[in-house]
């Protein structure tokens, strides 16, 4: 193909004006551009406001498309599942029987464990829980690691919140709109929680690595305390998360840092849970805790592990 | 036989509409901005970027079709739908017309090769840029490795965009 001839304009005045001030246009645009990237770099949050329009837009199509993926994403594991259907079987009629005298003890120290607190006089208050939404779109094509909630400022979500699954942890709340909110995921490279280890309160500190993994630092100097396979938890510092929630277990140790795995995968889980701030469900002000004094102690006491 | 698609062929003397005819490319762009909408809760960056990938097709395969702003337009809506900070796909994708531009006047003879050598740069400038900006707007240390796989089958997935776009372009100015 020969060079195309369209963007010499010859000797037409207004042609070769055009032509200019496209490029005008362009760069001063291009410039504009940059200007806002500068301002973002002050400002994160600060366009959330244009984003606002077309979350809400999208929100009906993306809700619609994944209702109807919904049954299509687990389609692999019913897949496996019919493979050796008939040993599974039987393996897991066994593991039933075996499990049910475990939950009959369990029940036995659930009530006992309700006696003793009544005794002690401790009431439970878990009311962090906000809502149950769904995951319903994310930045697939961006190095940003973020998800679209279907709930947001009308719904009570606020900015900040941490967004968890049954099976763990999957980030908190960067930016609302009037019925979508983003989700800032746990494996974002500006993600940064607070953990420690399940069974030796060893604390660390893990940063999303942007590829579904994590990084995970030891806060303490000295070698990597870290094996692969430890269980990794929240561990309320700072206010956000609540204490003892699943974060990720390591995969890999290399010098100081260890990798994790997220216990809890955003495109496998059904719905999430929006939970309250860790520091404004202790701190609320609730107008019948602001009657009973002693609430509020006995809330904090509640949390206390 | 007679090619059947030579049937489409329409009567003599007819238009097609001029929405037809200018709106088509730019819906196309951003329906291939807009498949951030569809349900996939990515643990990566492994979407390719339709809309820079139908962007380099529609500019490449028709060089007369837009001024060079047409960028910033398209490049806003992209920034709004795929969470990278607002201005990052404005200032990318803007530069890098501006600079197909400017290969265009020096190079004389051109074909598919060139096309896709030079599809490739853009998309390989495009997202290593969206990288930069992304670490700059408070995104933390992102590693270039991260993008690698992404730039390869954006690139490898050049031609078939490309070929896609022919055949809507086809359909485009036939009425």
């Amino acid at each position: 193909m020969a060079r195309p001839p369209s963007r010499r304009p010859g000797h037409n005045r207004k042609a070769q004006y055009s032509l200019f001030a496209s490029y005008v246009v362009a760069m001063t645009g291009a410039a504009v551009g940059l200007l806002l990237v500068v301002v973002a770099i002050f400002d994160p949050t600060g366009f959330a406001v244009i984003r606002t329009a077309t979350a809400e837009i999208t929100r009906p199509a993306s809700i619609a498309m994944r209702n109807m993926v919904s049954g299509a994403s687990s389609l692999d594991e019913v897949l496996a599942a019919y493979w050796r259907a008939g040993s599974q079987n039987i393996a897991l009629r066994r593991q039933v029987e075996a499990d049910r005298n475990r939950i009959i003890e369990a029940k036995a120290v659930a009530q006992e464990n309700i006696r003793l607190k009544k005794l002690l006089k401790l009431v439970e208050t878990d009311d962090s829980e906000l809502l149950t939404a769904r995951l319903i779109a994310s930045s697939s094509s961006s190095t940003r690691r973020f998800a679209r909630l279907n709930a947001g400022r009308w719904q009570g979500v606020r900015m900040g919140m941490p967004v968890r699954a049954p099976e763990g942890l999957i980030g908190r709340i960067h930016n609302t709109t009037p019925n979508t909110a983003e989700v800032l995921l746990l494996t974002d490279t500006s993600n940064i929680v607070p953990v420690r280890r399940a069974n030796d309160s060893v604390p660390a500190i893990s940063t999303g690595l942007g590829d579904g993994t994590l990084e995970i630092r030891a806060l303490a100097a000295g070698r990597n305390p870290f094996h692969p396979g430890d269980l990794l938890v929240t561990s309320g510092v700072g206010g956000v998360y609540q204490p003892n929630i699943p974060v990720a277990v390591v995969v890999r140790t290399q010098g100081e840092i260890a990798y994790g795995v997220p216990l809890a995968n955003p495109s496998k889980v059904d719905a999430v849970v929006v939970e309250r701030s860790f520091e404004e469900a202790v701190t609320r002000t609730d107008p019948a805790a602001d009657a009973v004094p002693v609430d509020a102690g006995a809330a904090a006491n509640a949390i206390t592990p | 036989m007679i090619d059947p698609h030579l049937r489409h062929v329409p009567r003599l003397g007819r238009q097609p509409s001029a929405f037809r005819l200018n709106g088509t490319p730019v819906i196309t762009v951003m329906l291939g901005s807009a498949v951030t909408i569809l349900p996939v809760i990515a643990q990566a960056p492994v979407m390719p970027p339709f809309g820079l990938l139908l962007l380099l097709s529609w500019r490449l395969l028709r060089p007369e079709l837009w001024r060079t702003w047409i960028g910033l337009p398209l490049g806003l809506f992209d920034d709004m739908m795929s969470g990278q900070p607002i201005g990052s796909a404005m200032f990318l994708w803007t530069v890098t017309l501006i600079g197909i531009d400017a290969i265009e006047h020096r190079m004389v003879w051109r074909s598919y090769r060139q096309d896709w050598l030079i599809a490739a740069l853009a998309i390989i400038f495009c997202i290593a840029g969206g990288v930069l900006f992304a670490r700059m707007a408070g995104g933390g240390d992102i590693n270039l490795y991260l993008v690698a796989p992404q730039m390869l089958w954006t690139i490898l997935l050049f031609p078939f965009v490309v070929r896609q776009c022919a055949r809507i372009d086809r359909w485009r100015v036939m009425a």
